[in-house]
């Protein structure tokens, strides 16, 4: 009790000369600062430094077991005239547009029939959501044996049907490869757009459908100028995860063809893989997943100018 | 414009029947309103009028033609919702012209109907902002607004002043009912307050349990309400009602609880000994010197009125008187309830006794 009837005094005399470490200590300011640095530590430690370390070893020529020396652009010099990187970049776009087009469209129209009434919708919901929580390298594994050269059950159906008369090459033909990659990352990427879409569907109030109803509108148009335009924020953010995790894919790919066959599934991140760890080039490594910053700034550009509040999301809200 | 009959319309969800078997015929321009406790099925019939509901059985006619299987675009009905149900990404004129549009107007027509409401609803500054830019009473004409540009044949507004404040809610129910009168469209209101109903109506429609209770203009229903149930429920404060027997005993009177003797002017036929519910208005309490013994627990002065509330016979009731007595709580007082204006309840079915 008698501290606390005496520190008013002490503080005042204190605030005259008030040192820098009480400040620190007192200042409102200081303390959002003090809050904010676990966070900032961690992704200072764990995403700043690894990206940094990243891009300098992009310039170095550094080989495991071997510190480097800084050469300047060579690694990209030589990455320039190499047709491996060149492929690995030609199908990474490749995989990245034609995935995330079809996830979209899959997911868009699977959280708009989660979103209707139906039997069974609560267990439907969750079922979409298995491939999802699958490790991605068992469902790889799965679609392994499901491309398989010998073993595949496609082939295996086909043939019982009538319709081949011959195994399908899945992972050994180029076209094939990429069809099945593609194929297995879309299977994976579905949930997450349905689910986020279907998040997003489930925030469109009911009576503006009823309002439409009484306006007039078809189910199309109900789509086209009510559900598409509310949910457009959302698909930005959703579109933009999407083709991020879809530019960056690396275990998909790895579990199931290691890039081949002749580098035609190589995306860019597996190559920088084989290259860095399996070869040991980590400079050259580095160099190839520096690559591929620019293509993931020009994603992040486009969803910032796409996440920016629409007009009509602008002012006040007193609903 | 044109003139709505329900006949016999029922409506079950499941097993569940929650309308069981209304009738309301509605003429050529009037504006009705439902009105009940939430759950008595108003807003239900509402929406089946507007087609967003289906017809379990009778039918709804809008016109001549009845619209049982008639999709609701196809109705030429507009309704205003509760929570307004603008386009959020839509402006204000685009909100107005969506049902143009989708029409395939063209865009010289949309924009002729939407300034043509818009000056209606004063919202002409308002046509290029957001749903969200705008204030609660200026959201409720948009949507009137969106109601007017199709120029229907039946307007029809589900408790669409219940989100807003007191204050905007008085005026905006002024602004519908002249609205009304200039536009003389048919007009079907929902709304659970019965002061809503009182001020707006040409015809109140009591609804209650899933049943018409009664139907009539609102001074039919203030003065002989059919039942107890549109007693209590038309009127502020609701009427006050004492359980006893009707006695005639040379001149009839009332035996209220505790053997407390209220006047009548006149007793139902063979009503001697009668169980029955006396009801009074708060405001056909006059205070006279043969008046039954009350004693004050609480008085509400509004600067308009004061309203007493007072034990009369052990029973709380709730008088409402324009002079300003200067009553304090604990004092007793003569009630005396106006013979003209009582009404008389049977005790069971709570059915109207007296004429």
């Amino acid at each position: 009790m008698a501290d606390i009837a005496l520190a008013p005094r002490r503080a005042k005399t204190e605030i005259r000369e008030a040192s820098a470490w009480d400040q620190l200590r007192h200042n409102k300011n200081w303390l959002g600062f003090w809050f904010m640095l676990p966070a900032m530590a961690f992704l200072i430690f764990f995403l700043a430094y690894p990206l940094g370390l990243g891009v300098w070893l992009s310039f170095t020529d550094t080989r495991i077991g071997r510190v480097g020396h800084f050469i300047g652009t060579e690694n990209y010099e030589w990455l320039w005239d190499d047709s491996i990187f060149w492929l690995s970049v030609f199908n990474t776009l490749l995989y990245t547009s034609i995935a995330s087009a079809i996830k979209f469209a899959v997911g868009l129209y699977l959280a708009l029939l989660l979103n209707e009434r139906m039997p069974f919708k609560a267990l439907l919901r969750a079922a979409v959501l298995i491939p999802f929580i699958v490790p991605t390298v068992l469902s790889a594994l799965a679609f392994w044996w499901i491309f398989d050269s010998q073993f595949s059950i496609i082939s295996w159906s086909l043939k019982h049907l009538g319709l081949i008369t011959q195994n399908i090459n899945f992972l050994g033909d180029t076209t094939w490869a990429r069809i099945c990659v593609i194929f297995a990352n879309i299977w994976r990427g579905v949930p997450f757009v349905a689910i986020t879409l279907l998040a997003g569907l489930q925030t469109v109030q009911p009576s503006l459908y009823e309002a439409a109803t009484l306006d007039g509108a078809s189910r199309w148009q109900m789509f086209r100028f009510i559900t598409y335009p509310l949910l457009t924020p959302i698909i930005a953010v959703v579109m933009t995860f999407s083709v991020l995790f879809t530019f960056t894919d690396f275990q998909l790919i790895w579990a199931m063809t290691r890039g081949g066959p002749v580098n035609a599934t190589h995306l860019m991140a597996t190559l920088s893989y084989q290259r860095a760890i399996i070869a040991g080039q980590l400079g050259e490594g580095a160099a190839i997943s520096s690559a591929m910053i620019p293509f993931l700034l020009a994603a992040i550009m486009v969803s910032w100018f796409g996440l920016q509040r629409r007009k009509w999301q602008q002012g006040e809200s007193n609903d | 414009m044109s003139s709505v009959q329900i006949r016999d319309v029922r409506k079950s969800f499941g097993n569940f029947e929650v309308l069981h078997g209304v009738s309301i015929p509605i003429e050529d321009g009037e504006f009705v309103v439902l009105v009940g406790p939430s759950g008595c099925g108003k807003s239900t019939l509402l929406r089946m009028l507007a087609g967003l509901e289906n017809i379990t059985s009778g039918t709804i006619s809008i016109g001549d033609r009845v619209v049982n299987n008639v999709q609701p675009k196809e109705r030429d009905i507009a309704m205003v919702f509760q929570n307004y149900a603008l386009y959020p990404h839509m402006t204000v004129a685009d909100n107005m012209g969506f049902s143009l549009k989708l029409r395939g107007a063209k865009p010289e027509e949309i924009s002729t109907g939407v300034k043509r409401a818009a000056e209606i609803l004063a919202l002409t500054p308002l046509l290029e902002r957001y749903p969200r830019q705008l204030s609660g009473g200026q959201r409720q004409r948009v949507a009137m607004g969106r109601a007017i540009v199709r120029d229907p044949q039946v307007f029809l507004f589900d408790e669409p002043l219940s989100n807003l404040d007191a204050k905007l809610r008085v005026a905006m129910r002024t602004e519908i009912k002249e609205l009304h009168q200039r536009l003389k469209t048919t007009t079907v209101y929902v709304t659970h307050d019965q002061i809503e109903a009182m001020t707006m109506a040409d015809k109140i429609v009591v609804m209650h349990d899933g049943i018409v209770e009664q139907m009539g203009s609102p001074l039919e229903l203030y003065d002989t309400p059919a039942n107890q149930f549109v007693a209590g429920f038309i009127g502020s404060p609701a009427m006050n009602f004492l359980k006893g027997n009707v006695k005639v005993n040379g001149a009839a009177y009332f035996e209220g609880p505790n053997g407390v003797k209220l006047p009548l002017k006149s007793a139902p036929a063979n009503s001697d000994g009668k169980p029955a519910v006396y009801g009074v208005r708060p405001e056909h309490f006059t205070i006279a010197d043969d008046g039954a013994e009350a004693e004050i627990v609480v008085v509400e002065p509004t600067g308009s009125e004061t309203q007493v509330f007072a034990k009369l016979g052990g029973e709380q009731v709730v008088a409402v008187f324009r002079e300003r007595h200067l009553f304090n709580p604990g004092d007793k007082v003569r009630l005396k309830p106006d013979p003209a204006l009582v009404h008389l309840f049977d005790d069971s079915t709570g059915k109207r006794l007296n004429g």
